[in-house]
């Protein structure tokens, strides 16, 4: 992905570059702040506190951050393999309608440790069927998956909706969800690792599926630098050419690799339908899937990146909420505000600053340029 | 000599390393048909791009009319009033002849006056030069000879009197090519300057008065047409270069091992560029393919290797056959023992961005020894690279740098260590040396002839043709996507070089 830039040592490239990017973003955002008249240093203090002060905002923190673990690392499957699937909203969206009819049908018999494999499965399952389609059409038809996977949201909104309101609503209920979950598909929380640690925790969503996002992101790690899967994926997505000269298909490697990063996408829907709500409601994926990209760009494609950029928007939704509260002249809105921010100076605008710091490095260390580069890529 | 329309003084431009202009002069006469030949990369295209701004020189002059110009945009050199006829046109497919024509020269906000001022205009130069045209059809459905026209209509309505012409026959018919001659033989009656940029020495001979010649960069000479040849010429082309041989024992042919029979290959755009090929490569010899840059070798040599598919043809690999019309993929191929040096190892035999371990297994990446299970073995394939570091002399030694680290030589190392230590039956070479240091290209070529002495069939394409006769034990040129002559080691550059520009060819079709 990063060929042409890919000059700076690593520390650079990973830690120093994506600082400054955040850097700025929170200082325009901080005049944001200002043109609505609030003191910015103490909106920052308080979305600091909001996310990391007491142990509840922690566990929202990290709650949050779980879904985004899942989405960022579905996109960056799929940027190793040179495909952009934005399709991670409608795939996560689709697999909770199999871990809803997983956990209706099996709450009532077993123990949660036994419908949580099944779920994953189904998650996982629907979620890669949902990017199959796409995947399929691009690799045999040469349709665009960039279209195809945004069409799929819609129509995996649609499906929602239609099973949601006719098909899995109960009798006389008015609200578009299914009935709530028996304890048997109700997932264990989290929130006594942070009381470990002294701190006190009323009530918050964190659970299993965090550990599960760990689990996967490691996984991740493995397929893309470890496996001969991972490898033939890393040469498609560097170039296409050099993937046809070396016998790979090019048909089978985009069905994998959209396979497994709508699977990924898919199992982002456990995290709020069985760790939190424990049903499956209209909407419940609000925008996730889309930060996942940006995780997935701020974290350069590398799971541990993306399990930091994705712990940073957990902070961002937690701590905007309480920024919400605490000062009335900020929206919920404005929050949004300032995750675009976050999204366009580390995401979209992710290399204005890289030549100026090169250059920078270049009149330090000429030779110190380039030979260190080699540490970056995950090895 | 009429005055000067146009002198370039010293003209240099470097592209990073590579040097795709040096110290170029250049004086084209007024009212004259000026041609620049060269084969593809000598810098031909790069000296027009200067000339009509879209590349700036790093340093030199251009004068115009006699008057120093600085031209640093097409604007400037629109207002200079040069116009240039690209390659590939800069047509709107789905605009009319008329709006092409003042696209970027509208005078007003409204087109309607701009149009019919185009219009009557368009009328006069149809009369004065026989560049007749309707001004009302699409683009898309003209003919390609047609919209070439429309090219320099455009130049001529923006009052251009030195025209650039940038290989214009390539997508001609021959009977379009007569014909853009006849209209620039009246340009030149009407006292415009032409420059036609080609390597097309017949074109050279039929239409230009004046010929200059560029090689590797430099502009090596300048003849009136009438007192050169096309013999003369195609040897300045290709030139006499410091000879770099390779000492090597006889030949010692054996069977057959590569065999292709009447392989048609076609480019993605639908042109025949593989004709009906037919020739044997034998064990414990190198064929060389010799040929100016663009004759069909590149699509032969991805045809052969699985790269690209085939139209029709019969190959058989060590006896056997195999269909290269659809059926057969890269990694089959490799795994029957034929192994492929591609020309670009930028993008097809290298992935730049991987370390270099990583690349020392494209290809053979479903190897067992690269294996476990599922997972690469990195430590077997880290000592692999580590042992063909040493055996290549691969530098800087370290297998975890990245491939973008490393220099041309280097890289082309790595692509040669990995797929000859595979011990293959068949090694295919694309441009053997392209791009690689004068030290690296000994050894390379010392490597290659290890190779047949071992008795393997070596295929070597190049456009160098001192590389062609220093390796190879027989020379096949092609051109125009066909075999047009084979001869031995000891043939001379000229009788070569006059078969690459395709005059034997022509001579016998004609």
């Amino acid at each position: 992905m990063s060929t042409p830039y890919a000059k700076l040592p690593a520390w650079a490239d990973y830690g120093l570059i994506p600082l400054i990017n955040l850097s700025v973003a929170f200082i325009v955002a901080g005049f944001v702040v200002m043109l609505v008249g609030e003191n910015p240093f103490r909106a920052a203090v308080i979305l600091v506190e909001g996310a990391f002060g007491r142990g509840t905002g922690i566990a929202f923190t990290l709650y949050y951050a779980t879904t985004f673990i899942f989405s960022g690392l579905s996109v960056a499957v799929a940027v190793h393999c040179g495909l952009f699937n934005i399709g991670g909203e409608g795939q996560g969206y689709i697999a909770g309608l199999g871990i809803g009819v997983v956990c209706l049908a099996f709450d009532s018999v077993l123990p949660w440790w036994l419908t949580f494999p099944l779920a994953i499965i189904a998650a996982a399952g629907m979620g890669a069927l949902w990017a199959l389609i796409p995947a399929y059409l691009q690799a045999r038809r040469g349709s665009h998956i960039v279209i195809t996977t945004i069409m799929f949201n819609f129509i995996a909104a649609s499906v929602m909706v239609y099973a949601l309101v006719d098909v899995l609503k109960p009798a006389g209920s008015m609200a578009p969800q299914t009935r709530n979950f028996l304890p048997g598909a109700e997932l264990p929380k989290l929130n006594w690792i942070i009381e470990l640690f002294g701190a006190k925790i009323r009530s918050a969503p964190l659970n299993v599926c965090f550990i599960l996002a760990l689990v996967m992101a490691f996984l991740v790690w493995l397929l893309i630098w470890r496996t001969k899967l991972g490898y033939e994926m890393r040469t498609y997505g560097h170039s296409p050419k050099a993937a046809r000269y070396a016998g790979i298909s090019e048909t089978r490697i985009i069905l994998i690799a959209m396979v497994i990063s709508g699977a990924l996408a898919g199992m982002m829907a456990l995290n709020p339908v069985m760790g939190d709500q424990h049903n499956v409601a209209l909407d419940f994926v609000s925008g996730a899937g889309f930060v996942g990209i940006a995780v997935a760009l701020m974290g350069r494609s590398h799971p541990v990146g993306i399990v930091l950029a994705a712990i940073l928007f957990g902070m961002l939704y937690q701590g905007g909420a309480e920024l919400a509260f605490e000062m009335p002249a900020i929206s919920r809105d404005m929050i949004v505000i300032i995750q675009g921010l976050v999204i366009l100076f580390a995401g979209a605008l992710e290399h204005m600053f890289r030549p100026y710091i090169q250059a920078l490095f270049a009149s330090f260390s000429p030779k110190a340029v380039g030979i260190e580069a080699v540490k970056g890529k995950g090895a | 000599m009429a005055q000067a329309a146009i002198e370039l003084i010293g003209i240099n431009k470097s592209f990073g390393a590579v040097r795709a202009n040096r110290d170029i002069n250049l004086e084209v006469a007024r009212g004259t048909i000026h041609g620049i030949v060269g084969e593809n990369g000598a810098g031909k295209s790069t000296l027009m791009s200067i000339l009509y701004g879209f590349y700036q020189a790093d340093s030199g002059e251009i004068r115009v009319g006699g008057k120093p110009v600085s031209i640093n945009t097409s604007n400037d050199a629109i207002a200079l009033g040069i116009g240039m006829v690209h390659q590939h046109f800069m047509l709107v497919d789905n605009f009319t002849v008329l709006e092409n024509v003042i696209l970027g020269a509208e005078t007003d906000a409204l087109l309607k006056s701009s149009i019919a001022k185009a219009r009557s205009e368009l009328e006069r130069l149809e009369r004065e030069y026989g560049l007749e045209v309707d001004p009302d059809a699409i683009i898309e459905e003209l003919p390609v000879g047609l919209q070439q026209r429309v090219e320099i209509l455009k130049a001529l309505y923006r009052g251009a009197e030195i025209l650039i012409l940038d290989e214009p026959t390539g997508v001609l018919t021959p009977a379009e090519a007569d014909h853009l001659f006849r209209i620039l033989k009246q340009l030149k009656e009407q006292g415009k300057t032409v420059v036609l940029i080609t390597h097309k020495l017949r074109e050279i001979m039929a239409i230009t008065d004046t010929v200059s010649v560029m090689r590797q960069g430099t502009m090596v000479a300048t003849r009136v047409t009438k007192e050169t040849t096309v013999g003369e010429l195609a040897e300045l082309m290709v030139g006499r270069r410091v000879l770099l041989r390779v000492e090597k024992g006889e030949s010692k042919a054996g069977a057959i091992k590569l065999s292709v029979k009447n392989l048609t290959v076609k480019d993605s755009r639908g042109v025949t560029m593989v004709d009906d090929v037919s020739f044997d490569v034998r064990g414990g010899e190198i064929v060389g393919i010799a040929g100016v840059a663009g004759n069909g070798q590149s699509e032969l040599l991805e045809a052969i290797s699985g790269i690209r598919h085939a139209v029709s043809g019969e190959v058989m690999l060590e006896g056997k056959p195999v269909d290269l019309t659809g059926k057969a993929d890269p990694g089959e191929l490799r795994d029957r023992g034929l192994a492929h040096v591609p020309e670009d190892r930028h993008h097809v035999g290298l992935v730049l961005a991987f370390e270099e371990s990583e690349n020392s297994i494209l290809g053979y990446h479903d190897d067992e020894r690269y294996l476990k299970g599922p997972f690469l073995n990195v430590d077997a394939i880290v000592a692999d690279a580590k042992d063909k570091i040493e055996k290549y002399d691969i530098r800087p030694g370290n297998p975890r740098l990245k491939t973008a680290n490393f220099s041309g030589g280097n890289q082309q190392k790595i692509v040669l260590a990995r797929e000859m230590e595979q011990d293959p039956g068949v090694l295919i070479v694309g441009q053997p040396t392209r791009g690689v240091d004068v030290g690296a290209i000994e050894f390379i070529h010392k490597r290659l002839i290890a190779m047949r002495d071992q008795g393997k069939a070596v295929l070597v394409v190049s456009v160098e043709l001192d590389e062609i006769r220093s390796l190879s034990d027989r020379i096949l040129v092609m051109f125009a996507g066909r075999i047009v002559g084979e001869r031995g080691p000891e043939a001379t550059e000229g009788e070569l070089g006059l078969l690459m520009a395709g005059v034997e060819h022509q001579e016998a079709a004609e």
